[in-house]
């Protein structure tokens, strides 16, 4: 039943309830379909073989008790968790069964996938294509139908892009919306853990599950997040939608602009109004993005030592060692103030951009990336280049805000002949207030229905 | 030739009595344990692990705070503190920087004089080492439970007022009941900062000694006279004193070299992320305010001026808070206190096995005069058996009312002061062995 | 800003980070470019500014001091690369 595997969790548990098929029927379909794709995709870096539960993929940086848990890192190559994150425990309670750890850029540091210590994921839609980092595994595995949805984290857009370049949806929750117990960190101020899945409904779902404060995490908000469907289906009417125009200029390929103002304009027929909003920082948050972040990391990866658990230091990648050699030298003596300080000034500064701009909109949309899919290498030797490509996606990080990104088109260009290969999936960003995720999932919703991108998949009939 | 005077401060570190640690629920409970029962995943410094702040441990240091007359910060952070090594499981200590809790405080010394208290913050404890061979053990069951540091201005003039500092505030922790600050455990543990000054300059000294590791007040004092004067040899022969950590030899009475500070640490302080905020308002210090008992050394004053007790005495029973409250439970009931005082601290009662009650019925017997030991009844009881064969004899036939005769001559013997029950019950003893 | 060679090897130190002579040269380039970048952030007035370090919004979060059962001593050193005893091993420190 080839059909199985396509079906969105939503579907799956409708079709579970209404006896359609079994979990060991669900669990051995996604499991051939990993069987025959996985060597080629490199999605997963550990696979089990469940027979009940709705099989669901977790990023490798995310917690998991008694299962391998890498951070696509070399230096936690035999690292075995003792204890689930809160996020696992919380979808291990609704039935969910881990079908796989999937790949991901070591300690969630990258913008591509290709600073796995295990080989980067391929990008479903066009194998010498980056798939988008940091959670690669988690999107390349919902986008090839390898599990009914998967878990990611975002620290500066890792949910949010590789959802974009790989055509699937992904949610970034607000800080504190999930507990971040379990997830291992990177930047602790920044790092949210969130759904990537196959429809928004799911994104909603799957958001309500994970969510709400436990006895671990300080900062996680002890209300639950939970919507109705009729909540998620209200339409967009009367809502006022921001476009920042500084999110519209220079670095922004035309080909993903054009897509990005289609989409935008059947907002507009659903009934939105759309309205143009200043971001008046955007240009600086890149710069404060990466001196908080190396920062933070550089104190987070202090505790991997190798006397209670992992590899020696040097195992550590090149990506990781760079960050953490910018923090420790941005934090040392003498520099708090120009560099640490500075930066999270600005970062109120960035704050109070967004604030400012929902006074006036309920949500802001544009792009998440400012390009497609680009190839595997072309930005390896560029850390700066890399970095550049999370521009429109590190503010959300830095503000706490929560953001959403749907599939919305496809660039033109690039249609080889050769493999009679579909150009590049585009993904809408859709960015809502502190703790409004119904907005954004609302906005996300009415797009889809009326859109038929998410019912896209790409054509993997060559690998299998 | 220049006269020198020492500028010394004081680092006093104390590890909270609470039951879970500081940023975990682990039992905070270590000494004597089995290594790494008491761990988990905050502790361990397992990757994704956060740490949850313990409700009880910063209401320890706020009292802490308070009781020394600090300011407890409207807001305070956590930062991180950041170094490694084996016993510090996360690579660095969660710790206070640039905000603490408590800050500008002041302990005054028996001479009068006042000590400034730079700051009491709160942060956690690292796990322990044990050196085997060429290897290091690691346990980390005390990895995380609380700590408390109060750090002093450089305001000492002489090592005995860094013991009679540091007596006082492991009695104020006692008295707080937050710790049992015993020195050879580790509950409580010093850091000296020596260094010297021609007298007259103003200025501090460019450099100081760290006096560490050493587990006692009169070592902590051997080594600080020790360092005066090696500092002040030193400069006297024109030399340069180095910026170093030193602990104490016994044996040897000297201080040696433990290391160097020529390269100080980095320490890349920056606030906890994984930590909210502590605020603290007013009304909750006034609540936390009426928590902290009467202070040992005010106790003294007051036992002195308005009880006329003198100080020596008035030391010994505030010392204990214990003892205090005994002795505090005797005085509503009419008997003069010095004659308490005299009488608990003489007799060395026992405060566990006796009630405050008994003591006033001693004191008031003795004033009315009778006369109920045991051993002096027992003597004069013996001595009227033996002057009384006949009544003896009676008694011994059946008569046993013939008691009262006897009865009656030992209370002649004692002018009548004798407790009447007592010496019958001891007559009765004595007539039927 | 500029990063030398020997800045690098200092703050590879104190970053507990083995490096070769090689990547040290490579991380000086690569930083100091990195550096440059983020000097921009010199141009934004932030003089009224109160800096955000937390954007959870929460103050005071704080547990009630009740005992949770810790995890097993076999679970704590379970991936300790060196263990003896119910201790973890490490290479010999020189004792304070």
């Amino acid at each position: 039943m080839s059909d199985i595997t396509s079906l969105t969790l939503t579907q799956t548990l409708q079709a579970l309830k209404d006896k359609k098929f079994s979990e060991q029927e669900l669990n051995s379909s996604y499991l051939n379909r990993i069987n025959t794709l996985n060597s080629k995709l490199n999605i997963f870096l550990e696979v089990k073989k469940n027979t009940s539960g709705i099989p669901a993929g977790i990023k490798d940086v995310i917690s998991t008790k008694n299962i391998q848990t890498t951070a696509g890192s070399k230096i936690l190559s035999n690292y075995i968790p003792p204890y689930n994150a809160t996020a696992v425990e919380r979808l291990l309670e609704q039935g969910v069964s881990i079908i796989g750890k999937t790949n991901c850029d070591e300690f969630a540091m990258g913008s591509s996938g290709e600073n796995s210590a295990y080989g980067p994921t391929k990008n479903p839609w066009d194998e010498t294509k980056v798939p988008g980092g940091t959670s690669s595994g988690s999107a390349v595995a919902v986008a090839s139908d390898c599990c009914v949805f998967a878990l990611g984290s975002d620290t500066g857009g890792s949910i949010r892009q590789p959802a974009s370049l790989c055509g699937v949806v992904g949610l970034k929750p607000s800080y504190g919306r999930v507990s971040r117990y379990g997830l291992i960190a990177a930047v602790s101020s920044f790092d949210t853990v969130g759904p990537i899945t196959k429809s928004v409904e799911d994104a909603s779902l799957v958001l309500d599950w994970i969510s709400g404060g436990d006895n671990y995490d300080s900062n996680a908000k002890v209300e639950k997040f939970t919507l109705q469907p009729q909540g998620l289906k209200a339409g967009v009417k009367g809502l006022k939608v921001g476009m920042p125009k500084e999110y519209f200029g220079e670095g922004l390929d035309n080909s993903v602009k054009k897509v990005i103002e289609e989409a935008i304009e059947k907002l507009k027929e659903l009934g939105a109004e759309i309205v143009e909003v200043s971001l008046p920082h955007s240009q600086y948050a890149l710069a404060a993005y990466y001196i908080l972040n190396p920062s933070e990391i550089s104190s987070n990866l202090a505790r991997y030592d190798g006397i209670r658990f992992g590899q020696s230091r040097e195992t550590i990648g090149a990506e990781v060692k760079r960050r953490i050699m910018l923090g420790t030298y941005s934090l040392s003596s003498g520099y708090w103030d120009d560099y640490f300080a500075k930066a999270a000034k600005v970062r109120t500064l960035v704050k109070m951009d967004f604030e400012k701009a929902f006074e006036s909109v309920d949500a802001i949309v544009g792009p998440v990336s400012p390009t497609v899919a680009w190839n595997l290498g072309e930005k390896v030797d560029d850390p700066l280049k890399m970095y550049l490509a999370d521009i429109y996606t590190i503010s959300a990080n830095l503000a706490g805000i929560p953001g959403l990104s749907v599939p919305c088109g496809f660039s033109e260009g690039l249609l080889r002949s050769v493999n009679h290969e579909r150009s590049l999936p585009v993904g809408l960003q859709i960015l809502g207030k502190h703790f409004d995720e119904e907005t954004i999932l609302k906005v996300g919703y009415a797009y889809e229905q009326i859109t038929d991108w998410h019912n896209q998949k790409p054509d993997l009939r060559f690998k299998i | 030739m220049k006269n020198y005077e020492p500028v010394m401060g004081l680092e006093v570190h104390v590890e909270l009595n609470t039951k879970t640690k500081m940023f975990c629920r682990c039992s905070a409970d270590y000494f004597g344990k089995q290594p790494n029962t008491h761990t988990c995943p905050v502790c361990l410094g397992l990757p994704g692990a956060l740490p949850y702040i313990n409700k009880q441990a910063i209401e320890n240091c706020i009292k802490i705070g308070l009781a020394l007359g600090c300011t407890i910060s409207p807001t305070s952070l956590f930062e991180r503190k950041n170094y490694f090594y084996p016993d510090l499981p996360k690579g660095f200590q969660t710790s206070q920087y640039r905000w603490p809790l408590c800050i500008t405080g002041n302990l005054k010394l028996e001479d009068g004089n006042l000590i400034r208290i730079n700051r009491v913050h709160q942060e956690e404890d690292t796990g322990k080492l044990t050196h085997l061979g060429g290897e290091t053990l690691i346990d980390y069951n005390r990895s995380g439970v609380p700590l408390v540091e109060i750090v002093t201005e450089p305001d000492f003039k002489d090592t005995s007022q860094i013991k009679d500092y540091a007596k006082k505030l492991q009695q104020l922790f006692r008295y707080l009941g937050v710790s049992n600050a015993d020195m050879e455990k580790g509950d409580m543990r010093l850091e000296a900062n020596i260094s010297v000054r021609p007298v007259g300059q103003k200025e501090l000294p460019s450099y100081r000694v760290e006096l560490k590791n050493i587990n006692s007040f009169r070592f902590m004092v051997a080594a600080g006279e020790y360092e005066i004067k090696r500092q002040i040899t030193a400069l006297e022969k024109g030399e340069k004193i180095s910026q170093e950590t030193r602990g104490w030899d016994e044996d040897k009475k000297s201080t040696y070299v433990q290391r160097s500070k020529e390269e100080a640490h980095d320490y890349r302080y920056f606030p906890e992320p994984d930590l909210p905020q502590l605020t603290i308002d007013n009304g909750q210090l006034t609540i936390l305010k009426t928590t902290i008992p009467e202070l040992p050394w005010e106790k003294s004053k007051r036992y002195v001026e308005e009880l006329e007790i003198k100080k020596a005495d008035a030391e010994i029973l505030a010392e204990d808070k214990k003892l205090a409250e005994f002795f505090e439970e005797t005085l509503e009931h009419g008997v003069d206190a010095k004659d308490i005082a005299n009488y608990i601290i003489n007799k060395k009662i026992d405060i566990e096995n006796t009630h405050p009650g008994q003591i006033i019925e001693q004191l008031k017997k003795k004033k009315t005069g009778v006369i109920d030991s045991l051993e002096e009844l027992e003597k004069i009881a013996k001595k009227v058996i033996e002057e009384n064969p006949n009544f003896v004899e009676i008694y011994k036939k059946g008569k046993t009312t013939v008691i009262m005769a006897l009865v009656g001559a030992v209370m002649k013997k004692t002018s009548g002061k004798a407790d009447a029950q007592k010496v019958r019950s001891i007559l009765e003893q004595l007539l039927t062995k | 800003m500029s990063l030398t060679k020997d800045q690098v090897k200092k703050v590879a130190k104190l970053a507990n980070l083995p490096l070769t002579s090689k990547e040290e040269e490579k991380y000086a380039g690569q930083l100091s470019k990195i550096l440059e970048y983020v000097e921009q952030l010199n141009k934004v007035d932030t003089s009224d500014v109160e800096p955000t370090f937390n954007v959870s919004g929460k103050s005071n979060v704080l547990a009630e001091d009740q005992v949770r059962t810790s995890i097993t001593q076999e679970d704590a050193l379970a991936n300790a690369p060196k263990k003896s005893e119910g201790f973890f091993v490490t290479k010999g420190v020189f004792n304070e």
